[in-house]
């Protein structure tokens, strides 16, 4: 075996690490995206600014943030620890509450785009047809913005798994809980292990790779309203 | 064409110290942080030379400079590395010496946490203990081995968090995520005061000794900035700021 069983250990922990968080901005996501999609209200412009805020902010300010909030004095570790939770910084959790955060954008803009491209009209005939809001939401937007939750949900799990900054910063590098692929490739570099990390690395590559080209090669068309 | 006196003179003396001072590229291991940014001024003011500093992981540097970094002197957390270069031939071999001697210590940002015996480590009456990857850095090393020699090593694995270099080590325990961490003394150590929280400094006999050196490097040869700098690291005045920071020498 060309991976050892910390390698694939780090494997397994980042495809976890990227699913929950995927699964979690799609609940989480998509409320946010559908409201940015069709509210007037003047305050749209600064949700939408701290959603894309990830985008810009360097990981280090965001890790370094998290780690003072989810601290035992931050607002969020007394939070959890009132919960009786305990700290979340070291924990896979926490790992999972900075991915959430992190990959945002990832899973808003792409629902965004799709929910703004169907557009009023199919949702007025839905209601003209005694759809409930909700109902008009599940069968009518959904169907119609499927391809965009499929590229979000990509972009998220593809984004989750390139993390690095901020799992650095608040991860404590635990084997089986926060050390993910990418710490543990920097750990082979830095420990002049080069070999396993040109091993590691491929597998990534190959990855990526796969997950871009799954993207932009088999799109769906998107579904446009008119 | 002529050129009026007093600026001729001003073009001569720009000449002049664009000759004699020099810039040399540094890479300095994170735990000399502190003390480098107290003599770093000093080399400037008393060489003209000017210092630009890269604080870092000593195995990153190793690969950067590996791979052509434009590093001209290396001072190190350890004498492997320093070594290790010599042998590629990226390092200027007899330049290398040991500028100070690391020391360790358990430490918490609370006070009465930490005994002035270390007992804390066999109660274990934590969650986390944050130490710097001893794969990566000579301290988390050192602090494995105190923790092996102790017998504790087995009953507080589960608690260890590694920080990525004993900077992270350091930051994971001030911010009071870890409740205790081992890490160096300089950085605990300012100007002969102890940071608050409470410490514990590790008997010596407990962990090999941190030699910490420094080395110039093939890019460095013949460069009188970086030659200075080796130099003034020897100077008593370097060894003054050097021990303050609670090194040995």
């Amino acid at each position: 075996m060309l991976l050892t069983d910390s390698d694939l250990q780090a494997i397994w922990l980042t495809v976890r690490l990227a699913g929950i968080v995927t699964l979690i901005l799609l609940l989480v996501g998509t409320p946010i995206a559908w409201w940015l999609a069709r509210a007037k209200a003047w305050w749209k412009g600064p949700v939408g600014a701290v959603v894309a805020l990830p985008l810009v902010l360097p990981p280090s300010v965001l890790g370094f943030y998290l780690l003072l909030a989810m601290g035992p004095n931050g607002p969020v570790g007394q939070l959890t620890q009132m919960l009786g939770i305990g700290n979340l910084p070291f924990t896979f959790w926490g790992l999972v509450l900075a991915s959430v955060f992190y990959s945002l954008p990832f899973m808003v803009q792409p629902l965004q785009t799709a929910f703004e491209a169907i557009g009023e009209r199919p949702l007025e005939v839905a209601a003209t047809l005694r759809a409930s809001p909700l109902d008009a939401f599940f069968t009518v937007a959904v169907p119609l913005a499927l391809p965009g939750f499929l590229t979000a949900s990509i972009l998220t799990f593809a984004h989750t798994v390139g993390e690095f900054g901020v799992v650095l910063m608040i991860g404590g590098n635990i084997p089986g809980v926060t050390r993910v692929a990418s710490v543990q490739i920097y750990d082979h570099v830095e420990a002049m292990d080069y070999l396993q990390a040109h091993r590691l690395s491929a597998v990534m590559l190959v990855f990526s790779f796969v997950v871009l080209l799954a993207l932009y090669a088999w799109r769906p068309k998107p579904v446009r309203g008119t | 064409m002529t050129i009026s006196k007093p600026l001729f003179t001003l073009t001569l003396l720009l000449l002049g110290t664009l000759a004699s001072a020099a810039e040399v590229s540094v890479a300095v291991a994170a735990n000399f942080t502190g003390p480098m940014e107290k003599i770093a001024p000093a080399f400037e003011k008393a060489t003209g030379h000017k210092a630009l500093i890269a604080y870092g992981t000593v195995g990153k540097f190793y690969a950067q400079i590996k791979n052509g970094a434009p590093f001209e002197v290396l001072i190190s957390a350890d004498d492997e590395t320093p070594i290790r270069l010599e042998k590629d031939s990226l390092a200027v071999p007899e330049s290398r010496f040991t500028y100070a001697i690391g020391k360790l210590v358990l430490w918490s940002a609370k006070p009465g946490v930490v005994d002035d015996k270390g007992e804390v480590l066999k109660r274990g009456n934590f969650q986390h203990l944050a130490i710097a990857n001893p794969k990566l850095a000579v301290y988390g090393a050192a602090a494995l081995v105190a923790m092996k020699k102790l017998g504790v090593d087995t009953a507080l694995e589960p608690k260890l968090v590694y920080g990525e270099n004993i900077t992270q080590a350091y930051q994971f325990t001030a911010t009071g995520n870890a409740e205790l961490g081992f890490v160096a003394l300089s950085q605990i150590y300012k100007d002969g005061q102890y940071a608050s929280g409470s410490y514990w400094l590790v008997p010596p006999t407990l962990y090999p000794p941190i030699r910490q050196d420094a080395v110039l490097l093939v890019r460095g040869k013949g460069n009188p900035a970086a030659a200075a700098l080796l130099t003034y690291l020897k100077s008593e005045a370097a060894k003054q700021v050097i021990r303050a920071h609670g090194y040995e020498l």
